[in-house]
């Protein structure tokens, strides 16, 4: 339990596991942490850059795409542009962790702690991992999927998939249900209450009753579309699972090829929503356990300094006119605020007990933390937790752009009284999903006419969708659909058309 | 907790290597242009060491629904001066920056590295040997032996064992051969039996098993398998290839130089399609000699000009160490066009009757000095001779050569496919 870990650079896999129990210790006796058992897997530098493409994991269809992403990163490597990350860690249980050969020991232990335990207990714990992701399940799933994506080629053609596929990434972003559970009720209900309605209607109709021609067509058509639109469970925001199950035309390994997509995309979607929070946990952990560990002279000095120079450089957050910035650096603002967050329990000022009365010198931080990373998202995290302190310290100001201002651009708020909650607010909102996506469903179908599928985003703020770039999705879209595909943005505010786009598909169906 | 560590850096590498040659063929015309494009301002052995490239994004993209424009809301670390209220200019020091991280259009064009076999394949895909060598090469075949299973028949230095000792096995176990375990456990039980009935039915029993053990051989000739080969036509799988040059004073460094490039490209372009190439320097003034290949580029050499005399040597080294029908020859003359008018009749008998028919290819390249164009040339000696073999049918390919730039065109076009020509012609 005692004496140095390791001395100098050198490291063997009996250090790894020194390292890993005496890590362990700290995070299970002093900090509590819950995770998923671990597995630490050593890589080198190709095997990273492997990874990389592969948006991190360890196996993954084959897709031109991802070889695309390995030649640009191969080449930005080899030139010296970038630098490659110390580690990789996956969501899954066991929870993977790849390490670089190349890092020292000491690199290796902040690693371990960085990873093994911080992104380790946070993605067990945290609920939006556990509602959206199986992490008991997901390698086996992608070996599925590789393997079911292989054999469509082989059966259906390498040509044919690739088209599917760059559909469907295309879409991905779109791909994902926002809403928990409510989503399937809703369709489900939708469903059923169709046939309930269906089944009224007929028992109500009896044509003999039928004395006059028919009331106003109008009346029908209002009707028809109700009832469409609660068959097809619209509007649908998720429109890959809308494809997946209305598309007309798509064979079922299509169908089955949008479903492996939206599912990885679906595993993915609580990474997108938690980088503050999930870099911020894993930082603080390796923080306080590396600290911990020297203090227990189980870390040289020389080693504990190496450790604070990559820490301070992985914590820096370069300000608004330094050349290097480039928005905010989440490793500095999660760690930020969960340092603020312990002040606050331990060591309140008069202004922390009005803000944070509910944790303000309750004393123990580490209770409040696993309460912060079990029930946050990075959008409430800021909304809750960003303190008058915090903001003074980052000098966090708030600048309006509007393009219909000619003077220029206004700073709205800055850090003063009457600026910090705006601030918040404003901040919170840049991670916050809902403002992050175009918000774009599907809102109905042409079904007695030519099938057109239409489309809306409600554009808010008046930010519209790149011309180029929604052409091209659409197109893929149009192909997945089959019939012609219409996208209308609609001002949130005033509701007013502000473009439409129509494709038609590059296939045209044959007349069915 | 159980911890496990693995250890990764053994299992194969290259796991990224099929998505990558799927984003090769798929950007396959982009990254050919742009290999095309970097090869003509680089020398000719840096040509195939790979390198980096870089094609437009178009076709390659991947589409995303994006937004842009509209009010921004931003908030940013670091202020030191404003207070609410402000207006800040739109372009200018304070205001930051105008686009967020990820907000801007991507870039253009898309820079990646490609490996030296990546590069050539690239780099040669669209060419081929031209026709007249395709109809040689059908020709030229020798025979060579590969396994076709088994036969009946054959010679004894090709039993296969194991095959007739598993035919034996077989027969002798669906004609109930009793093995010699059985026997001896019947010799066994009749050494003890005391009952003398018993004993008797017993002997009989050993005797007729013994009988049909002798009438079932151990192994019988129709289980004898043979191993079968078959002769198939082999393509040659080796090359020589001939470098004739004109070292005679007229010959300027340029002019080497384009020959130079010219023969590079050759080489690589044979070491592709043959597993061994082997190459023959001959330069000449008036007389000939073979030498290495620094003496043919560089070394100094003065004289007047008999074109014959290569050609003669080519044939003596031809008929001493390269047996046409085991070696595809292929032959590449540079000159600038000077011979020696009585020499005209010599070059064209040995062509014609000599060199030619056992060639799979020669070419002819004319090189001048640069800044002179094609068409201000009149038609050398040389070239006028060559003109008027080929008018009478005999395969030569002739171009001329003034610039670096051209080299690689000139190759090309020497080498293209038939079809793409075809193609091009169609569309």
């Amino acid at each position: 339990m005692s004496g140095l870990l390791f001395e100098g650079a050198d490291w063997n896999f009996l250090t790894l596991q020194r390292i890993h129990d005496a890590c362990e210790t700290v995070a299970q006796k002093e900090l509590g942490l819950d995770t998923y058992p671990n597995q630490i897997e050593v890589i080198t530098a190709e095997q990273m850059l492997d990874a990389y493409s592969s948006v991190g994991m360890p196996l993954f269809y084959k897709h031109w795409s991802f070889g695309k992403h390995f030649a640009y990163h191969e080449a930005s490597y080899r030139k010296g542009l970038m630098g490659l990350a110390y580690e990789i860690v996956i969501n899954s249980s066991p929870c993977i962790s790849y390490l670089m050969e190349e890092n020292t020991a000491t690199m290796q232990t902040l690693v371990i702690a960085h990873a093994a335990f911080g992104h380790n207990h946070f993605f067990k714990n945290n609920y939006l991992f556990k509602q959206w992701t199986d992490a008991d399940g997901i390698l086996d799933y992608l070996d599925f999927a590789r393997g079911y994506i292989a054999q469509c080629e082989e059966r259906f053609g390498r040509m044919s998939v690739e088209h599917t596929l760059d559909a469907a990434h295309a879409l991905m972003s779109h791909g994902v249900d926002r809403y928990p559970g409510k989503k399937k009720l809703d369709f489900r209900e939708e469903e059923k209450r169709a046939g309930k309605r269906r089944l009224y209607e007929e028992e109500q109709f009896n044509d003999l009753w039928r004395t006059v021609p028919t009331g106003p067509a109008k009346t029908s058509a209002v009707l028809n579309v109700e009832r469409r639109r609660a068959l097809l469970g619209l509007p649908q925001e998720n429109l890959l699972y809308f494809l997946e199950k209305s598309a007309p035309r798509l064979a079922p390994w299509q169908r089955e090829l949008l479903r492996i997509v939206r599912h990885i995309a679906q595993y993915f979607y609580p990474q997108g929503q938690t980088k503050v929070m999930n870099e911020g946990t894993a930082t603080y952990v390796h923080y306080r356990i590396m600290k911990r560990l020297h203090e227990e002279g189980r870390l040289t000095d020389g080693n504990f300094l190496e450790f604070l120079q990559s820490h301070t450089n992985v914590v820096f957050q370069p300000e608004f006119d330094d050349p290097r910035f480039s928005g905010f650096n989440p490793y500095a603002l999660g760690f930020a605020i969960m340092q603020d967050i312990e002040r606050i329990v331990k060591d309140p000022t008069e202004e922390d007990r009005e803000w944070f009365p509910d944790i303000a010198g309750t004393g123990d931080e580490m209770a409040v933390l696993r309460d912060v990373w079990a029930n946050y998202r990075d959008e409430s995290f800021i909304s809750q937790f960003l303190s008058p302190n915090l903001i003074r310290h980052f000098r966090l100001f708030h600048l309006h752009d509007d393009p219909a201002e000619r003077a220029g651009i206004l700073v709205d708020a800055i850090h003063d009284e009457r600026g910090y909650r705006r601030i918040r607010r404003e901040l919170s909102k840049q991670y916050d999903v809902g403002y992050i996506d175009p918000n774009i469903e599907v809102v109905d179908v042409d079904l007695a006419g030519d099938r057109r599928l239409m489309l809306r985003h409600t554009v808010v703020k008046g930010a519209q969708l790149n011309e180029t770039d929604t052409k091209r999705v659409l197109q893929h879209l149009a192909d997945l659909w089959s019939y012609d595909v219409q996208l209308t943005e609609v001002d949130a505010a005033t509701d007013k058309m502000l473009k439409e786009y129509v494709l038609n598909p590059r296939i045209q169906p044959a007349a069915a | 907790m159980v911890m496990h560590i693995i250890d990764r850096r053994l299992n194969p590498g290259g796991k990224s290597l099929e998505n990558r040659q799927r984003f090769l063929r798929r950007a396959k015309a982009l990254v050919q242009g742009a290999v095309k494009k970097t090869s003509q301002d680089r020398d000719i052995k840096d040509v195939l060491e790979g390198g980096e490239v870089s094609i437009p994004l178009d076709g390659m993209d991947e589409p995303r629904f994006r937004r842009e424009g509209g009010t921004r809301d931003m908030v940013l670390p670091g202020n030191k001066k404003f207070i609410e209220g402000d207006i800040l200019p739109r372009s200018g020091d304070g205001s930051g920056r105008k686009s967020g991280p990820g907000q801007g259009d991507s870039e253009d064009a898309f820079r990646f590295v490609l490996s030296k076999e990546e590069f050539v394949n690239l780099f040669l895909d669209d060419l081929e040997l031209p026709d007249l060598a395709k109809r040689k090469f059908a020709e030229a075949e020798s025979e060579g032996l590969v396994r076709a299973g088994y036969s009946t028949s054959g010679s004894p230095a090709n039993i296969s064992i194991s095959r007739t000792v598993t035919r034996a096995l077989a027969r002798r176990v669906a004609l109930r051969r009793p093995r010699p375990e059985a026997l001896a456990e019947l010799e066994d039980k009749i050494a003890q039996e005391t009952d003398e009935d018993k004993k008797a039915a017993l002997v009989a029993e050993l005797e007729a098993l013994r009988a049909k053990a002798k009438r079932i051989p151990f192994i019988d000739p129709i289980d004898i398998r043979y191993r079968r080969f078959e002769a198939v036509p082999k393509p040659i799988a080796q090359a020589v290839m001939f470098c004739l040059m004109d070292v005679s004073g007229s010959m300027s460094e340029h002019m080497k130089d384009l020959a130079k490039r010219f023969y590079m490209l050759l080489y690589v372009f044979l070491t592709r399609r043959y597993r061994h190439v082997e190459i023959v320097f001959i330069r000449h003034t008036d007389r000939a000699e073979e030498v290495d290949e620094q003496t043919f580029f560089y070394g100094p050499a003065s004289g007047g000009t008999l074109v014959s005399s290569a050609l003669q040597c080519m044939h003596d080294i031809v008929r001493s160490r390269f047996r046409p029908s085991d070696w595809n020859i292929y032959a590449a003359q540079a000159s600038d066009g000077d011979n020696a008018t009585s020499d005209s009749e010599n070059v064209a008998r040995l062509l014609t009757d000599n060199i030619l028919p056992v060639s799979q290819f020669f070419a002819y390249l004319e090189v001048g000095e640069s800044g002179t164009y094609s068409f201000e040339m009149p038609d050398s000696a040389l070239w006028s001779l060559y003109e008027r073999l080929r008018a009478n049918g005999q395969p030569l390919s002739m171009r001329k050569v003034r610039d670096r730039s051209e080299i690689f065109p000139v190759f090309h076009d020497l080498f293209q496919r038939r079809g793409t020509t075809q193609e091009r012609a169609a569309s």
